[in-house]
C-alpha cells in the first residue's frame, strides 16, 4: 500500500511525504522529539506549557494572526504533548498549505516568549489542570503513573505538578525551547493532495536554511525493575469507587508488544486508533466484570512507547457492588489467560478488528499523518504501515507467554479510588 | 482546487422513500474501505412524561439488549467479530443509531438493525443490568461541574412543560422507577417507519444498499406510531436568573450563560451561526475566546455555540475558570454580547467568518461520517439536495445587518440564564 517516501534534508530534518487525492486537502505536521517523559523534577509540564508559548506569536506571525489565517482559509491547526513528543499540525485545503509551511518553519526558531504572555498564559495551564483535577479518574491516575515509576519520567502527568507550574519561569520554558526545537530533532509530514516532487521542493526551499543545533541529550532516567506488587488508594469527595490495575508492558519495538496488543483484545476489547472504535461487549473482562453486575464499565488500554509504558485497565465499580468484588474477578480473569489458552476464534476477532480499526483511522489525512509522525518517533513509519501484517502473525501460543510474563502480581501497580463524603451539592438561584 | 463538483449534490446522493415512508439517503466514496450508517427514528424524549423521564434513552438503548431472534452475546458478537459497530441512543426529538463497518458487512450491520429495532424483546435481566449502568452514570455526573452548569442552565432557560428542560438520561429519581413494560408501551407506540432516515456512505453500490434497506425495513409497519405533538414555545427570560452549584473537593468553575436561540429551519438560523462565530469560535474561539483566554488569562476554554435543532435551542457560552475569576469571566463575556447587540461587526470579521465557513466544508466532509452526518442534516431539516453545492453563494449573500438583527433577535445582556457549578464555599 505504501507510497510514503522518506527524506533527510542537509540540517537533519526528516521528512515523510504521501500523497493522497481524494479530498483536495493536506495535512502538515512537525513533531519534536521531546516530551514529558523528558523532564526534570521542578519543571514537569514545560513540554506542554511550550507548546502553549508556540501558539503566542513570532515577530512574523503575531499572536492572533495565525488563528485568524487559518480558519480565514478555512483549515485547523493544533498541537499535542505526550509523554514522548510534542507534535503540532495544520490541515488545510491544498492550495494553501503554503501558510503551514511557513506558520511552522517561523515557529521552529522564532517563538517569542514574551514575558506577559507567559504569565497569562500560567493561570491558563492552571485552569486546564484545575479543570481535569474535577474529575476523580485523573487524580487516580496520576497516583497511579507515580507508583508505577519512581525514576523514569513517565511518573509525572503531562500537564505537570501543580507546584511547578506556579513556579516555573520564562527562562525555564526559552531553555527548553532552545534545546529541543531544531530541524535535526523533529519529523515532518505531509499527507494530502500534493505532487510529492513539488512539495519536496517547497520544504527545501522553506525549511533548508534553518541551522541544525546541537543534538539534545534528552533527559531519561530508566526505570529499575519492580519487585513486588505496589498499591495506592485516593480518597475524596465522590459518588463511585473505580479500580485501576497498570501491569508494566514493553516498548512498542518491543516484539512483545503486539503480543500484549491481542492480549488487550481479547481482554478489555482493542484499543482504538482514532477513526472511530469497536465496542469491548463480547471482551472476557466486559463478561466477568459488567455482565456480572460487579462494573458499570470499563476500558483498557495499550499505547505505543519510546520506553517501556503500562497496559492499563480501568473499571469503574457499580452502585452497589465493591471494589474488593471487582478485583477479585479481576484477578480471576488475570489468572485464567495466564493459564488457558485463548480461543482460536478469539485470535480471529481480535486480528480482523484491528483490520477494520487500522482502515477507520487512515481515512483521514490528518489521521494518516499523525500515526506516520508517532510512529517515526519510537521506530520508523513502517512501524504503522506494517501493524496489521504484524499483528497477524501472533500466534495463541504467543498470547499465553506474554500474559504469563507481564501479567504478574509482582509487575502491577493496583489503585483504588474511594470516594468519601460525597454529596450532591448545594444549590443556590438569585433572580 | 476546491470545485463545486467534489462536493455531494442531487447528482451523487441519492434519495429514495420507501412506500412505508422510510426515507434513504446513499453517497458512495470508493476511496474508503468502510461504511458509516447514520439515521434516526421518531422515537425522541419529547414523547416521554416527566415523571418517566429517561424513558426514550433506556427503550433506545435496550433495543440491542436481546431480539426474539438474538440474545445479547449473539448480536454484539456479530458485530465485534467483524469489527463493526452500532450504537441506539436516545435523543430530544428522535432517536439515532449509527454505525460503522468494513465496507463488505454493510449487509450484516442493515440486518442487525432490521431485527433490534423491530423485533426487540427486552429481557429483564438485561434492562435491570442496563438500568444499573446507567444510574451509575447518573450518579457520576452529579459530581461533574461541566455537567451540572450544563443542567441547571437548561433547567432555567426551559419552562417544566418543554422536552429541553430534560437531561435524555432521565435522573437518579425517575430511572429506577422505569419498567420492562414502560419500554415495551414506549417501543409498540413510537418505533416505525414513518419518517424515518438513513444514510449510508462509503465504499457501497447505491443499488446494492437500497435493496438491503427494503430487504429488511421496507415491510415494517407500525400503524399505531402515535404523531409527533405540539411542542410549546420557550419563552425568553426577561431579567437576569443566576443559578450556583457547590460541591465538595472541586478545584475549577464551570460556567453556562445564554439565552433560547434560533431553531435549525429559522431564517436567520445561518445570521446567528455566523454572528455566533465572530462572537465565540473563528480565531480560537472568537472575541470570547481573545479577551477570556488570550488577553486576561482567565480560562483554558472559553467559547460560544448555536445549538439550533427542530425546536428552538440554546444559544450559549461555556468556560472553565478558576473559581476566584467567575465574576470577571461573567462581566467580559456580557461585555462581548452587548457588543454584538450594539455594534455591528466589521466587513473583515464578515469576510473573515465566511470564508472560514466556506473554506472548512472539504475537511468536514473529508470522510465517511462528516459525509454521513451533513446528509443526515440536510434531510432532518429539509435543506435540499443541493444545499452543499449552495452552500458558498447562501454564505457569501449575508450582510453585517444580517448578522446584527440576528444578534439582536435573540441575546441580551440584561436578561438570561446562567449557572455556574465549582467548589463549595
Amino acid at each position: 500500500m505504501s507510497n510514503v517516501t522518506r527524506h533527510q534534508l542537509d540540517n537533519g530534518l526528516t521528512v515523510l511525504l504521501k500523497e493522497v487525492h481524494h479530498t483536495p486537502i493536506i495535512s502538515w505536521w512537525v513533531l519534536y522529539r521531546v516530551g514529558s517523559r523528558n523532564e526534570r523534577t521542578g519543571q514537569t509540564g514545560v513540554s506542554h506549557w511550550v507548546e502553549h508559548m508556540l501558539f503566542k506569536g513570532t515577530e512574523a506571525f503575531p499572536a492572533g494572526y495565525l488563528d485568524r489565517a487559518i480558519d480565514r482559509a478555512g483549515g485547523l491547526w493544533n498541537a499535542q504533548t505526550s509523554s514522548d513528543y510534542t507534535a503540532y499540525y495544520e490541515t488545510l485545503p491544498a492550495d494553501k498549505i503554503d501558510l503551514a509551511l511557513r506558520a511552522e518553519a517561523d515557529r521552529m526558531v522564532n517563538a517569542v516568549f514574551d514575558p506577559e504572555e507567559v504569565e497569562s498564559e500560567r493561570t491558563v495551564i492552571i485552569s486546564e489542570r484545575q479543570g481535569a483535577e474535577n474529575s476523580p479518574t485523573f487524580w487516580l491516575r496520576e497516583q497511579v503513573n507515580a507508583t508505577a515509576f519512581h525514576v523514569h519520567g513517565y511518573h509525572h502527568e503531562i500537564i505537570g505538578d501543580m507546584i511547578d507550574l506556579k513556579t516555573m519561569t520564562r527562562d525555564d520554558l526559552y531553555a527548553h525551547y532552545k534545546r529541543h526545537y531544531m530541524p535535526n530533532n523533529a519529523i515532518a509530514v505531509a499527507v494530502g493532495d500534493f505532487d510529492t516532487d513539488e512539495m519536496l521542493a517547497n520544504i527545501k526551499a522553506i525549511y533548508g536554511e534553518i541551522p541544525a543545533g546541537e543534538t539534545p541529550n534528552l533527559f531519561v532516567r530508566p526505570e529499575p525493575e519492580q519487585s513486588g506488587e505496589r498499591r495506592v488508594k485516593v480518597e475524596r469527595p465522590g459518588n463511585n469507587a473505580f479500580v485501576h490495575v497498570a501491569y508494566r508492558a514493553p516498548a512498542a519495538t518491543d516484539e512483545d508488544w503486539f503480543k500484549l496488543a491481542i492480549l488487550d483484545s481479547v481482554m478489555s476489547g482493542p484499543s482504538g486508533m482514532g477513526g472511530g472504535g469497536v465496542g469491548n461487549k463480547t471482551s472476557r473482562l466486559y463478561k466477568a466484570l459488567v455482565e456480572t453486575e460487579l462494573a458499570a464499565g470499563l476500558g483498557g488500554g495499550l499505547l505505543p512507547s519510546i520506553d517501556p509504558y503500562l497496559y492499563n485497565i480501568v473499571v469503574t465499580v457499580r452502585h452497589g457492588s465493591s471494589i474488593e468484588a471487582v478485583e477479585a474477578a479481576l484477578d480471576e480473569q488475570i489468572d485464567r489467560i495466564c493459564n488457558d489458552n485463548i480461543t482460536d476464534a478469539e485470535l480471529v476477532k481480535a486480528k480482523k478488528q484491528a483490520r477494520a480499526l487500522f482502515a477507520y483511522a487512515t481515512e483521514s489525512v490528518t489521521g494518516q499523518a499523525f500515526w506516520l509522525a508517532f510512529a517515526e518517533n519510537f521506530d520508523s513509519y513502517t512501524w504503522f504501515e506494517d501493524y496489521v501484517d504484524h499483528l497477524e502473525t501472533v500466534t495463541i501460543a504467543d498470547v499465553r507467554d506474554v500474559a504469563q510474563k507481564y501479567l504478574r502480581p509482582q509487575n502491577r501497580t493496583v489503585g483504588w479510588f474511594v470516594p468519601i463524603n460525597g454529596n450532591n451539592g448545594h444549590t443556590g438561584e438569585t433572580s | 482546487m476546491t470545485t463545486t463538483s467534489t462536493l455531494p449534490g442531487p447528482d451523487t446522493i441519492t434519495r429514495v422513500t420507501l412506500d412505508n415512508g422510510i426515507t434513504i439517503l446513499v453517497y458512495e466514496n470508493h476511496t474508503s474501505q468502510s461504511v458509516v450508517i447514520d439515521g434516526t427514528v421518531r422515537a425522541g424524549s419529547l414523547y416521554e412524561s416527566p415523571a418517566k423521564n429517561g424513558l426514550a434513552a433506556l427503550t433506545a438503548r435496550s433495543l440491542m439488549r436481546g431480539t426474539t431472534q438474538r440474545d445479547f452475546n449473539a448480536i454484539f458478537a456479530g458485530l465485534e467479530n467483524i469489527g463493526a459497530d452500532l450504537g441506539i441512543n436516545g435523543g430530544v426529538h428522535r432517536a439515532g443509531f449509527s454505525g460503522k463497518a468494513l465496507a463488505e458487512d454493510l449487509p450484516v450491520l442493515i440486518e442487525l438493525l432490521g431485527d433490534v429495532l423491530r423485533n426487540p424483546s427486552f429481557p429483564e435481566e438485561q434492562v435491570e443490568r442496563l438500568k444499573g449502568e446507567i444510574f451509575t452514570g447518573l450518579q457520576y455526573r452529579q459530581q461533574d461541574t461541566r455537567y451540572r452548569a450544563n443542567r441547571a442552565f437548561r433547567e432555567g432557560l426551559y419552562p417544566a412543560s418543554h422536552p429541553l428542560h430534560y437531561s435524555t438520561s432521565g435522573t437518579l429519581e425517575t430511572v429506577p422507577m422505569l419498567t420492562v413494560d414502560d419500554i415495551k408501551q414506549f417501543h409498540q407506540t413510537h418505533y416505525g417507519p414513518a419518517d424515518m432516515i438513513i444514510v449510508i456512505v462509503g465504499d457501497v453500490q447505491t443499488d446494492a444498499a437500497i435493496d438491503v434497506v427494503h430487504n429488511h425495513l421496507g415491510d415494517w409497519k407500525n400503524p399505531n406510531q402515535a404523531d409527533v405533538p405540539d411542542i410549546p414555545e420557550a419563552p425568553q427570560a426577561t431579567q437576569i436568573q443566576k443559578t450556583v452549584i457547590g460541591l465538595p473537593g472541586k478545584t475549577q468553575s464551570d460556567i453556562m450563560l445564554g439565552v433560547v436561540g434560533p431553531s435549525r429551519t429559522a431564517e436567520d438560523y445561518l445570521a446567528a451561526a455566523l454572528a455566533n462565530s465572530v462572537l465565540g469560535v473563528f480565531g480560537m474561539m472568537g472575541r470570547i475566546g481573545q479577551e477570556v483566554r488570550e488577553k486576561q488569562g482567565l480560562a483554558y476554554y472559553a467559547y460560544s455555540r448555536v445549538d439550533g435543532g427542530l425546536t428552538p435551542g440554546p444559544w450559549y457560552v461555556s468556560a472553565g475558570v478558576d473559581p476566584n475569576d467567575v465574576d470577571k469571566a461573567i462581566d467580559s463575556i456580557l461585555h462581548e454580547i452587548r457588543r454584538m447587540v450594539t455594534e455591528p461587526v466589521s466587513a473583515e470579521d464578515l469576510s473573515d467568518n465566511q470564508s472560514y465557513f466556506i473554506g472548512h466544508l472539504p475537511l468536514q466532509l473529508e470522510n465517511n461520517d462528516g459525509v454521513a452526518d451533513a446528509l443526515l442534516r440536510i434531510e432532518t431539516y429539509n435543506l435540499g439536495l443541493d444545499y452543499l453545492i449552495q452552500y458558498r453563494d447562501t454564505v457569501e449573500r449575508l450582510t453585517v445587518d444580517d448578522l446584527l438583527a440576528a444578534a439582536q433577535h435573540y441575546l441580551n445582556p440584561d436578561a438570561y440564564v446562567s449557572a455556574v457549578a465549582g467548589p463549595e464555599d
